[in-house]
C-alpha cells in the first residue's frame, strides 16, 4: 500500500501484486485499442453518453473529445506498466503526476471490473467472496473479487497519501 | 421520502439553488451516483476539477450518493461539455442538459 515519503509516492509490492497490476493494466490498454466498441458495457462505463436522449449530441462529442479521452486513458494505464517494477517484487517510487495517472488507471481498472462484477450499489464484496468461495474456490470470480477488493483498497492508500 | 407524516404547518418553499440557475446559465453538468468509484474519490475530484472547498465538494459528493445525482457547474453549453469530458477522465458519469 502506498506511503508518502517526502514529494514521493512509495509502495512496495510483491511478486504476485506486480503481475495482478500489469495485468489490469495491460487489459485496460488491450480494452482501448483491439476491437473498441461502444456497445460493449465497460466501453459504455468508461465513455458515458453525455446526452443521454440525444444520440447526435452524443455522437458529436463523442467525435471532438473522444480521440483524446481515450489517449489519456491508455497513457495513464501506460504510466502503470512503466513504473512496475520487471518481474519480480519491489518498490515504486512516483512524483505527483504519475501517482494521480495511476489513481485514475486504477479507477478505470476497478470501473471495468466493476461491470464486469456486475458491482451493484450496496453490494457486500466479502459476503459476495464468500459465495464465490463456497461455489468453487478456484473460480475466476473468486480472483477477480479479490483483485477488484484489492485494488479499491490500493486506490484508496494512494489517495489518502496524496491527500496527506 | 416515502412514510413520512405529512407535517402540521407546509414549510416555506424555498427554491434549490441549484435547480433555479441565471438565465444566462442554461445549462448543467450532472455527476450521477455508480457502485464502483470511492466517496472520498469523488470529493477529490471535484476539489481538483473545479477547485471547490472540501466541505462543498463532500456536500455534492453526498448529493450524488444519496440522491442519485447532482449538478456539479452551470454555464455555456461549450464549457459544460468541457466539464463531461474532464469527469470522464477521471472516471466519473457525467453528463451534460438542460438547466
Amino acid at each position: 500500500m502506498f506511503r508518502r515519503q517526502g514529494d514521493r509516492y512509495v509502495a512496495t509490492f510483491a511478486v504476485d501484486e506486480v503481475r495482478v497490476l500489469r495485468k489490469v493494466a495491460s487489459e485496460v490498454v488491450g480494452l482501448l485499442t483491439d476491437g473498441f466498441d461502444h456497445s460493449d458495457p465497460v466501453v459504455g462505463r468508461l465513455f458515458p453518453e453525455v446526452y443521454p436522449e440525444d444520440a447526435a449530441g452524443t455522437a458529436e462529442f463523442r467525435r471532438y473529445t473522444e480521440g483524446d479521452l481515450k489517449t489519456a486513458k491508455i497513457d495513464q494505464a501506460g504510466a502503470i506498466l512503466a513504473a512496475l517494477p520487471d518481474e519480480a517484487g519491489g518498490e515504486v517510487r512516483l512524483d505527483a503526476e504519475a501517482a494521480e495517472a495511476w489513481l485514475r488507471a486504477i479507477n478505470d481498472a476497478r470501473l471495468a471490473m466493476g461491470v464486469r462484477l456486475e458491482i451493484k450499489d450496496g453490494t457486500d464484496l466479502g459476503a459476495e467472496l464468500d459465495d464465490a468461495v463456497a461455489e468453487d474456490p478456484t473460480s475466476s470470480r473468486v480472483f477477480q473479487l479479490s483483485v477488484y477488493a484489492y485494488l479499491g483498497y490500493l486506490q484508496e492508500s494512494l489517495l489518502n497519501a496524496l491527500i496527506d | 421520502m416515502g412514510g413520512m407524516a405529512a407535517p402540521q404547518v407546509a414549510p416555506v418553499e424555498t427554491p434549490d439553488t441549484d435547480e433555479v440557475p441565471a438565465p444566462d446559465r442554461p445549462w448543467v453538468t450532472i455527476v450521477w451516483d455508480d457502485p464502483v468509484n470511492l466517496m472520498t474519490y469523488v470529493t477529490w475530484v471535484f476539489q481538483k476539477l473545479f477547485g471547490y472547498s472540501r466541505e462543498k465538494a463532500e456536500q455534492l459528493m453526498l448529493d450524488v450518493h444519496h440522491k442519485g445525482k447532482a449538478v456539479v457547474s452551470s454555464g455555456a453549453r461549450e464549457r459544460m461539455e468541457h466539464d463531461a469530458s474532464q469527469l470522464h477522465a477521471y472516471g466519473l458519469w457525467a453528463t451534460v442538459d438542460r438547466a
